[in-house]
């Protein structure tokens, strides 16, 4: 197959371009409201919305042969699986025969204390 | 003259090769930045107090980096567009305008930095501030990256040679404005 081959399906691009700015309106705006479930919304929802516009029209994911969209999500899913593993020790303190170490307690209570710009981490 | 490198254009697997080749470099890349997001996410769902360090980054400023990536993704695909056309003037003008949204980014992103940093917010100031610094800057490495790539594509695409390039290095900077899509709202919305 020469390099002339093309199997993408171009559409009205600017169109997509201005709906991926309204987008970014909304997800400004929105947060200006703090609150809350209308920040996680407008910000991350509408994020999820402009990822899938740019990999539906512009990346035209619809129009590669299906194994390239499995190639994408596996590797997402085992850095999600990955993570999914590790999350017990960086969000609890305290596990099924584990404990975090003290300079984690002093670092938390440094930061709440107003550990400001230019200041420097307590040492572990 | 140079030999034209025949991965670039014959196909095993249904796509030419040098499109499988982008996506196998996008699928590692969704793991160092996805890997770099997820920790950063995990962190400060586990920190509250980093809402008061995320206060100091400027919304407007990386909203006005938002529009000019996205802005960039529409020259970068009509560029792509123009090439499958055959037009590789237009397709060569098209990633001009988009290699100037990637100057126009990382003028911006130092501007931001330059500021940030004269106010003492630093790479080690706090463990948020190394989260958007080690973020931010990976991105804009690949921005520059992109950039240079583009031009180097552009220079071709203007002799009407190589131009199934031109999709190649658009889907590269799609994934880079897709990435830049979700650093927005975690490093300047979210506080």
């Amino acid at each position: 197959m020469s390099e002339e081959v093309h199997d993408t399906h171009h559409g009205n691009y600017v169109k997509i371009w201005a709906i991926l700015v309204v987008l970014l309106a909304v997800s400004v705006v929105g947060p200006m409201f703090e609150i809350r479930v209308v920040t996680l919304v407008t910000a991350f929802g509408v994020a999820i919305v402009k990822a899938y516009l740019v990999i539906k029209h512009f990346m035209h994911i619809n129009h590669t042969p299906r194994f390239i969209p499995y190639l994408v999500v596996t590797c997402l899913v085992f850095m999600l699986l990955f993570f999914a593993a590790v999350a017990p020790d960086v969000m609890n303190d305290t596990g099924s025969g584990w404990e975090k170490p003290a300079w984690v307690a002093e670092e938390k209570a440094w930061a709440a204390g107003g550990g400001s710009a230019g200041d420097q981490h307590p040492q572990p | 003259m140079s030999a034209t490198p025949i991965a670039t254009g014959r196909s095993t697997s249904g796509i030419p090769t040098g499109r499988l080749a982008v996506w196998w470099v996008i699928a590692s890349e969704i793991v160092i930045f996805g890997g770099l997001l997820i920790s950063y996410i995990m962190h400060r769902l586990a920190h509250g107090n980093w809402a008061e360090q995320a206060a100091h980054t400027s919304t407007w400023v990386g909203a006005f980096n938002t529009l000019v990536l996205l802005s960039s993704s529409l020259s970068a695909v009509l560029g792509h567009k123009a090439a499958d056309a055959g037009d590789g003037k237009k397709a060569a003008k098209m990633l001009y305008i988009t290699a100037f949204g990637a100057l126009t980014f990382v003028c911006v992103k130092a501007a931001e930095w330059t500021f940030e940093i004269s106010h003492g917010y630093t790479i080690t100031s706090s463990t948020f501030w190394s989260f958007y610094y080690t973020a931010a800057g990976l991105h804009a490495l690949h921005v520059i990256a992109g950039a240079i790539i583009m031009l180097i594509v552009a220079q071709a695409a203007k002799r009407n040679q190589h131009l199934n390039r031109v999709e190649l290095i658009g889907l590269y900077w799609h994934f880079v404005d897709l990435v830049w899509i979700f650093l927005f709202p975690l490093l300047y919305i979210a506080k």
